[in-house]
């Protein structure tokens, strides 16, 4: 029976972790019917996180980092073709390949793709990459095996941040452009900013802060790249880190509000529509959904985090196969890691909405510490530099809103108790994209124009 | 009157064999003040809240009620157990050097061959003995032997530690409304005389260095060096958690496996069961029942009571280990349970320096004993345990096989 | 046989840089690194190295989708 929740057909639209853990899930609730995996990739399901971190080090084939299952899935798999479109009325999904996939409840979860660079000449020279893909984290990999004179990052946000750390692991030069006052500033805000920089330095890292590329230079090869200062370098690798474009442009003309920010969803991840009316059997999660938090003044959140990928997946496969009254709200908070130049960086919260922090533990000298962020006399985040079991007390913190600055009385509190301005610049301000943004509160405004049908 | 209260019932002898009973209750009563002023806390969340709670120091000397600076000043400086972040961080991490990763990675999965060989050899010691003591016989001499190899102690100096672990062991006892000094007082005592023993052989090992902790101690020290002062409490605290826990995981293990017959069929025919037994092990008769030297560096609410700054906070990490609000049907013991958080190491920066080799071992000497016993049975259950309500376990774990009694399996 | 490591979850205990150190490393003090697709010899080891994780935040699985045609 169609109207049953356990079966049906459902389709989930993008075959990467998201709509992995989703299917997993379908299953464990008892969806009994018939299931179609979408995928861009060609690949089953890879795990990215260890793109930019074991795979440029050399530590694992870029081919190789597929996700284990939880369990069998029972689905159709087709990899290797994009969805172009979606027929709200009819219920189907338009492949590139001209098939069309009928659903009675569809999950949308295409992701995001790399920001490409701006100018197609200079971004078709050989030497300039980008880094998302398998394929990406392959070829950068081979052509640092190669070991090139310098590399230049552009960009300083995590992914960045990660390719300039393995670089000069490999010992290989590194110049790094940044157009924001730090690195990672606009994920973590000034004061870890400045703590970033100086790690960066001292690594070894040329790091340029406050210029833009203006240009990459290379006759058919990449040979050298301009600063908005005036300045050059030669250059045989680039690689362009200036953050995520989302997957929603197959949803032009499918009526859902899906933007540039995502595809707007409510609580329980159902999709709404362009008139802001949620609707019922379409659902979004992962990168490209945009969400409200309570945490956050109900602002619509995109994150593109791992966990939340996971769980808002979860969720999102629960309530398509639940009735309204057993359905569940996506309230996980935010989190995140990083590795980087030795250093584990984890995130709690929203570090971006806050108006001040303080190094509630440790030092900033040692770079082991936990900040706690702020916004009106409440907790909203905390980011661990190498102590990462301290970050589970203020997670409770964050949970429970509590007062900041937080309570004194840490063995460890070493740094001065007095909190300083968090420092989170305008996003417009950077060149590496924020990996969490807050994005307002009306899920109806579109964000793009309705392209006329071709 | 006195003698009533929770605390003093958990730690009464009486209820050594089964404390469990009373675990729930206090479970059931909360966080609440004992006549001494200290604080229980047996529920799992609170716990875990609190051992991940930056408020909470392990360094006894914060302590108000009673104030301890004085006796503490006496003997020797706490080890990176008894210290907080900063200072317990930096000695840690020293002492991580050499015994595992990023620095030493290999150590312990190194030892594997060397620790299935002593057990071996233990084993070998069995065959024509009717019965035997799980303690005396197995579970003891493993992890001394393989501490001893570890750090570099002579096993033939094993009487002279034994004696200064046990009293070093009462010496943490929060037995209360006995004389509060004289068993401290004799700790103190004992932990100086082993920390100059193991001080000296480091010393040794300067001019002769050889493949095991202490050498690496007084080594070249790139990366930091501990000072022969701290080459001593670290030692101690190595030496004496490596010869005190492990034996009671190891005989609580085989006394639970012997109270469940089936279970222990199970591991028998499926040996690739055992890491996850281990850990069940660790949840349903931990090594370990209570961290009972926490003090609140600041008034901090535990589920709706403040407890005091300066007072004594004990965290019953057994009954957290057992808390029907973490663990479904948690007084059943399931080999193969899921989702097993357990508090058996505890958790957050003190969590159980040695876990890795206690699990290997552990892993090791279970699956050893399974396979070469043909029927064991248990001959006196309960077993005597030992004294302390902290580590807790029993003193001897009387079993006969049933190859060489001649008995059929029950 | 595949691993991944939920590292919002980790917490640096290091457990199965202890137990498979052929398959999870230490990157500086905390960071973890680890192989996705386990060598076949280190499947043992990995298994323990999940079973000890103190936070539960190791899955070691069949490669997903490798019915996917």
């Amino acid at each position: 029976m169609r109207g049953e929740p356990r079966d049906g057909r459902i389709v989930v639209v993008g075959a990467s972790l998201a709509g992995l853990r989703a299917a997993e899930t379908l299953r464990d609730e008892g969806f009994a019917g018939s299931l179609t995996l979408i995928g861009e990739e060609p690949h089953p399901p890879y795990d990215r996180p260890p793109l930019s971190k074991q795979v440029l080090l050399g530590k694992a084939p870029a081919d190789r980092t597929g996700l284990p299952r939880r369990r069998p899935v029972d689905a159709e798999w087709r990899l290797g073709v994009r969805a172009t479109g979606l027929d709200p009325v009819g219920k189907e999904v338009l492949l590139a390949d001209g098939g069309k996939v009928p659903f009675d409840r569809l999950l949308i979860a295409t992701g995001t793709r790399a920001r490409p660079w701006p100018k197609p000449a200079e971004a078709a020279l050989d030497g300039v990459f980008t880094l998302r893909t398998s394929e990406d984290a392959g070829r950068l990999a081979e052509r640092l095996d190669a070991g090139p004179g310098r590399v230049l990052v552009i960009g300083a946000g995590f992914t960045g941040s990660e390719i300039a750390s393995a670089c000069r692991e490999r010992g290989l030069a590194v110049t790094v452009a940044e157009r924001g006052p730090a690195p990672l500033v606009g994920a973590l805000g000034g004061t870890l900013g400045a703590l970033a920089a100086k790690l960066q330095r001292a690594h070894g890292v040329d790091l340029r802060c406050g210029v833009t590329v203006t240009a990459l230079e290379g006759d058919g090869r990449l040979t050298g790249a301009q600063f908005s200062d005036g300045t050059r370098i030669d250059a045989d690798v680039a690689v362009v880190a200036l953050g995520a474009v989302r997957n929603t442009e197959w949803l032009a003309e499918s009526g859902l509000a899906a933007g540039p920010r995502g595809v707007t969803c409510d609580a329980g991840c159902r999709a709404f529509d362009m008139y802001g009316i949620v609707t019922d059997d379409i659902f979004a999660a992962g990168d490209v959904a945009r969400f409200p938090h309570p945490l956050f003044e109900y602002q619509l959140l995109s994150l593109e985090h791992w966990g939340n990928a996971v769980a808002q997946a979860e969720v999102a496969a629960h309530n398509m196969v639940n009735p309204g009254p057993r359905r569940r709200p996506h309230l996980t908070v935010p989190a995140f890691w990083s590795g980087q130049f030795g250093l584990n960086i984890k995130s709690v919260g929203v570090p971006t909405f806050s108006d001040q922090v303080v190094i509630a533990q440790g030092s900033l000298k040692d770079a082991r510490l936990v900040a706690v962020y702020g916004y009106r006399g409440r907790v909203t985040a905390a980011v661990s530099v190498n102590q990462a079991k301290a970050l589970e007390y203020y997670q409770r913190l964050i949970e429970t809103a509590a007062p900041f600055p937080p309570a004194q009385g840490a063995a460890d509190q070493i740094e001065s108790p007095e909190p300083v301005p968090s420092d989170v610049p305008d996003p417009k301000m950077l060149s590496h994209g924020p990996t969490v943004a807050l994005t307002g509160h009306l899920p109806d405004r579109r964000l793009t124009l309705v392209q006329p049908a071709r | 009157m006195a003698a009533d209260t929770l605390f003093h019932r958990i730690t009464d002898y009486a209820h050594r064999a089964d404390p469990y009973p009373l675990y729930a209750e206090l479970r059931e009563e909360g966080v609440v003040r004992q006549e001494d002023g200290s604080y229980l806390v047996g529920t799992y969340h609170e716990i875990e809240a609190l051992l991940h709670d930056p408020r909470i120091s392990s360094d006894r000397r914060k302590r108000t009620v009673p104030d301890e600076t004085a006796l503490a000043e006496q003997g020797l400086p706490p080890a990176f157990i008894g210290l907080d972040d900063p200072e317990h961080h930096r000695l840690r991490s020293l002492t991580m050097r050499s015994f595992g990763p990023p620095h030493t990675p290999d150590r312990i999965s190194g030892m594997h061959d060397e620790i299935t060989r002593i057990v071996k050899d233990l084993l070998g010691t069995f065959p024509g003995k009717e019965r035997l003591d799980v303690v005396d016989d197995f579970a003891y001499p493993l992890p001394v032997t393989v501490i001893c190899r570890l750090l570099g102690v002579p096993i033939e100096d094993e009487p002279r530690f034994r004696a200064w672990s046990d009293d070093i062991v009462a010496g943490i006892d929060p037995t209360p409304g006995e004389d509060p000094e004289a068993r401290p007082r004799a700790a103190v005592e004992a932990r100086k005389e082993m920390g100059l023993y193991l001080g000296e052989l480091a010393e040794k090992r300067r001019a002769h260095p050889s493949d095991d902790m202490l050498s690496a101690f007084v080594g070249d020290g790139s990366g930091g060096q501990l000072t022969p002062l701290e080459i001593m409490t670290t030692s101690v605290l190595l030496l004496i958690a490596g010869h005190e826990t492990t034996v009671n995981l190891i005989t609580n293990g085989v006394l639970t496996l012997l109270r469940h017959p089936e279970e222990l069929a199970r591991l028998r025919s499926d040996p690739a069961l055992m890491p996850r037994a281990v850990e069940e092990l660790l949840r349903y008769e931990p090594p370990v029942h209570m961290l009972p030297q926490r003090t609140p560096l600041a008034d901090i609410e535990v589920a709706g009571v403040t407890v005091p700054k300066g007072a004594p906070l004990i965290l019953m990490l057994a009954s957290g280990n057992r808390d029907p609000r973490r663990f479904r049907d948690p007084d059943r013991f399931d080999p193969a349970r899921e989702d097993n958080q357990h508090l058996g190491f505890g958790s957050g920066i003190h969590s159980c320096f040695g876990a890795p080799l206690a699990r290997l071992e552990a892993q090791i000497a279970l699956h050893g004993l399974l396979q070469h016993l043909d029927a064991p049975r248990l001959l006196e259950d309960p077993p005597p345990y030992r004294r302390s309500p902290v580590l807790r376990g029993p003193r001897h774990l009387l079993i006969e096989d049933g190859r060489s009694g001649g008995r059929e399996r029950r | 046989m595949n691993v991944v490591v939920d590292l919002n979850r980790c917490q640096g205990y290091a457990q199965c840089a202890f137990l498979a150190p052929r398959v999870f490393t230490l990157h500086g003090e905390e960071a973890l690194l680890y192989t996705p697709a386990v060598p076949e010899e280190q499947q043992d080891a990995v298994l323990r190295a999940a079973a000890a994780c103190p936070v539960q935040a190791i899955l070691v699985g069949e490669e997903a989708g490798a019915d996917a045609g």
